[in-house]
């Protein structure tokens, strides 16, 4: 079986498009986040999540009113949701920092949630989880994800423009930031709290997609060897085209792996697993249409060894052929 | 052929190696099969999100031990110009690393120099107007004593938390300033009172009574608290529950550092009491005070606290006894907090995670059954799409698995939820090096080479993209580690081992596999691809 042979797409050609529709979904999920803000997991925000499971089902209603009536200050700003498997009568109450959790006092706020139920005789029920976080923790959290994944965005840039050529490294690392912005945007659409599960899915899909794009690159390198009369563009689309089985069929295994996730990983993977098929989607997308583009406007202005040996840009080969192979020069370990 | 062979029994004794280390101790535990106990000890270890128990980060206030030092040398100075007969209008403390000298008379000003230099050397003194002086910790002493504070700190609690009996706690520093104390505690059920015996300060002082009122205006003098002393509140000796205020000597007698034992104990009207042991030193001190102030009353403080106040009658030396209005459970709690020391500075709690052990059991039956569905989905599609190669991926895939369990378990690293998750991903992603070597093979294969050309050229045309791949992915892994908490670093630490092991089966057990096929026959004209 063989999916995608000898395909011939001009990707280049879409690469406008590729990119318009790109930062249509960008300004979206910048407009959404600017109206919404980011909406921040337990973690990032500080607060109080308590989590019971009650020995008879309740419904969210029954347990929004009992802390309407006896939590101090009402419930109106607590999030209570079903919590899991609706079979296991899970509750989660959700409450915002209200300042009084630090030290001794850390747990006061859950403890006056379950004073609140008991009070109000919703049922009998057991805490399976208590969450309380203080307010300086996220903070600190914040500064170190962002820090964490700038770090690693220069790591693999410089290790890109070591082993290739610099325009490479910036190819990788721009579609590896058009993947993080247009998953933050997903997430913003479909209104996933940021947690540290969420962050570690965002790290490890930027990892995922600089991979997909190094494969291309790969191609893309090799071939600027062996075709030394074809412009750049044509290198970079055949290479696209060359991979492009290989790409599909591992996103598709990637894809499978994060949907078993996603459906049956339980409510604690939920925001891990979206982010990663949204992640494993766009990446594979940015790689076959971002990454080379760029690529190729970094060095368009400048002719590329591959390039100063094509023919003018005007006349273009009327047909992309599949390159003959020759005798390779055996690949040594430092390319360009 | 002999290359063949030998590379055959370096695949299977990796193998063996690494389910035995990783597999087997969960197959044992799982069905009862027998196992030796360095090995069962080896077993791949829950996260406190899969096993339950209790997460805490608490900061250790370090501006306490630094109040402290300053204070202790303020009145060291402050004894040295006594007896030196150094008259200064006064000297108090600004702020936790700085105190003020006021007042020197000016003809006094080379003794006092003199006396301070003999005294604070920790201190940096700058002069200002009218016969002022200001002491400034030194910076690398400010550095100092904080580590040190928290190092204590985070001592103290490892006692504490082993004399409550929990098995396999985890406490480590950590945080961007060092200053914070991660707490793990699995399976502990009673949070409060772990939280209580972990935070309380534990500091126990002996000092002498000077005076005692129901008030604290009716102990100062001129509105102001005499030099050296301080004013302590407290419950009166009878145990009742009007307010007292002791005004006793600042330098303390005795404090807790002195201890050799506590104990619960009763008192003289059969109530709950703590008694006490002081070592040798102790003893020495304990006996001089307590000699010289025969008739006087002895404060009993606990964390800033008097909680009885017993005269004197005879000289004392090692033993003796905290009463108060105690429970028999305080009474537990406190001989055991006193027994571990003090903390050097008071405890915030940051953050509190318990997790409840059935909230655990479902994450492991998810993420398990996650993985299961995962891992079958792979494989089905390896096996229809490249049909007899897939097998070999298959086969690859497992080891990675195999191997992946094996080293977790061999370093001692934590399974979490998170990291399941990244033990799916990494089967998922991981499949990713022989997908690219098996269309690369393909590739070569309709160039109309021979299979072994073919086969020979997939893998070394790919080794430098799965080098490059796998690097840019180490090297984002490297900072997932350094960034992460808990959970996190399981996960990254997951991904870690993972593409380590997948570089070694794509390249190694995949090609080797290949070439046992290919050397049974003698002419290879296709390939099941």
């Amino acid at each position: 079986m063989h999916i995608f042979k000898n395909t011939n797409y001009d990707f280049l050609r879409w690469r406008w498009h590729a990119i318009i529709l790109s930062w249509i979904i960008i300004i979206a999920g910048i407009v959404v986040i600017a109206k919404n803000g980011i909406s921040k997991g337990v973690e990032f925000a500080g607060g109080t999540v308590v989590i019971n499971k009650f020995d008879q089902p309740v419904t969210v209603q029954q347990v929004r009113e009992a802390l309407d009536r006896n939590f101090p200050g009402g419930g109106q700003n607590v999030v209570v949701q079903a919590y899991g498997d609706p079979s296991q009568h899970q509750v989660m109450i959700r409450v915002p920092l209200i300042g009084a959790e630090q030290g001794q006092s850390l747990s006061v706020v859950a403890q006056q949630a379950n004073d609140a139920l008991k009070k109000s005789n919703v049922g009998n029920f057991s805490t399976v989880s208590t969450e309380i976080i203080g307010p300086t923790v996220g903070e600190e959290l914040t500064r170190r994800g962002v820090w964490a994944t700038v770090l690693s965005l220069i790591g693999i840039l410089a290790y890109l423009a070591f082993r290739f050529q610099f325009s490479f490294g910036v190819g990788a690392v721009v579609a590896t930031m058009h993947d993080l912005l247009i998953t933050l945007a997903f997430l913003a659409f479909f209104r996933y709290d940021m947690t540290l599960n969420v962050i570690a899915a965002l790290l490890t899909m930027t990892g995922y997609s600089t991979n997909d794009t190094i494969v291309i690159f790969d191609r893309i390198r090799e071939n600027l060897r062996s075709m030394r009369r074809d412009s750049l563009d044509h290198v970079i689309n055949v290479s696209v085209n060359q991979t492009l089985g290989r790409t599909i069929i591992v996103s598709g295994t990637a894809l499978l792996t994060a949907l078993a996730l996603f459906f049956f990983g339980g409510e604690v993977l939920h925001g891990f697993a979206f982010t990663m098929v949204v992640g494993i989607i766009t990446g594979t997308y940015s790689s076959v249409f971002i990454a080379a583009a760029i690529v190729s406007f970094w060095r368009g202005a400048s002719p590329t060894r591959a390039a100063a040996h094509a023919p003018p840009p005007s006349t273009p080969p009327a047909v992309a052929v599949q390159p003959t192979r020759k005798q390779k020069p055996q690949r040594k370990a430092r390319a360009s | 052929m002999q290359n063949i062979r030998w590379k055959v029994i370096t695949i299977v004794v990796v193998f063996v190696t690494f389910f035995a280390v990783g597999v087997y101790p969960i197959l044992s535990s799982w069905k009862n099969l027998p196992a030796p106990g360095w090995l069962k000890e080896k077993q791949l270890k829950l996260g406190l999100d899969l096993k339950g128990g209790v997460h805490l980060v608490l900061r250790v206030k370090t501006d306490d031990a630094l109040r402290l030092e300053t204070e202790t040398e303020m009145e060291r100075l402050r004894e040295e110009l006594r007896t030196r007969n150094i008259p200064v209008t006064s000297i108090n403390s600004i702020n936790p690393t700085q105190f003020k000298v006021e007042g020197i008379p000016p003809a006094q000003d080379a003794a006092f120099r003199q006396a301070a230099t003999e005294v604070t050397a920790n201190f940096d003194r700058g002069s200002g107007v009218n016969g002022t002086y200001t002491f400034t910790m030194r910076p690398n002493v400010v550095v100092n004593l904080r580590d040190e504070a928290v190092v204590q700190a985070r001592q103290t609690i490892e006692r504490r938390v082993n004399e409550l009996g929990v098995t396999e706690p985890q406490i480590a520093q950590q945080g961007a300033g060092g200053d914070q104390i991660l707490v793990q505690l699995p399976g502990v059920a009673e949070v409060e009172r772990a939280k209580a015996i972990i935070g309380s300060p534990g500091l126990l002082e002996l000092k002498i009574v000077e005076r005692v009122a129901g008030s604290k205006e009716e102990l100062m003098v001129n509105g102001q608290v005499p030099e050296g002393q301080e004013i302590v509140p407290g419950v009166s000796a009878a145990g009742d529950t009007g307010n007292l205020y002791y005004l006793v000597k600042r330098v303390a007698a005795v404090t807790g550092r002195d201890l050799r034992n506590a104990r619960p104990s009763l008192d003289e009207n059969n109530r709950p009491a703590v008694s006490f042991t002081l070592n040798s030193e102790g003893g020495r001190k304990f006996g001089k005070v307590s000699g010289e102030n025969i008739g006087r009353q002895l404060a009993i403080i606990l964390d800033g606290r008097v909680q009885s106040a017993p005269t004197l009658e005879s000289r004392i030396t090692t033993e003796g006894r905290i009463s108060g209005a105690f429970t028999q459970e305080e009474v537990q709690n406190l001989s055991l907090i006193l027994r571990s020391g003090a903390l050097p500075a008071s405890l915030d709690y940051l953050e509190e995670r318990t997790i409840g052990p059935s909230l655990g059991a479902d994450s492991i039956r998810s993420g398990v059954l996650a993985s299961v569905v995962g891992l079958l989905l792979v494989v089905s599609f390896m096996l229809v799409y490249y049909k007899f190669s897939g097998v070999n991926a298959v086969i690859a895939l497992t080891f990675n698995l195999v191997i992946l369990l094996g080293l977790m378990a061999y370093i001692g690293a934590v399974m979490t939820l998170p990291g399941i998750a990244g033990f799916v991903l990494t089967m998922g992603i991981g499949v990713d090096s022989n997908v690219l070597i098996f269309e690369r093979i393909k590739e070569e294969l309709e160039a109309q080479r021979g299979v072994r050309a073919s086969i020979n050229a997939g893998f070394s045309r790919v080794f430098w993209t799965l080098v490059d791949t796998h690097v840019a992915a180490l090297i984002s892994c490297a900072f997932l580690f350094q960034f992460g908490t808990g959970p996190i670093r399981g996960f990254a630490v997951t991904l870690f081992i993972g593409l380590l092991s997948n570089l070694f089966t794509s390249i190694f057990v995949s090609k080797t596999l290949f070439e046992m096929v290919l050397s049974r026959r003698q002419q290879v004209a296709t390939l099941s691809i």
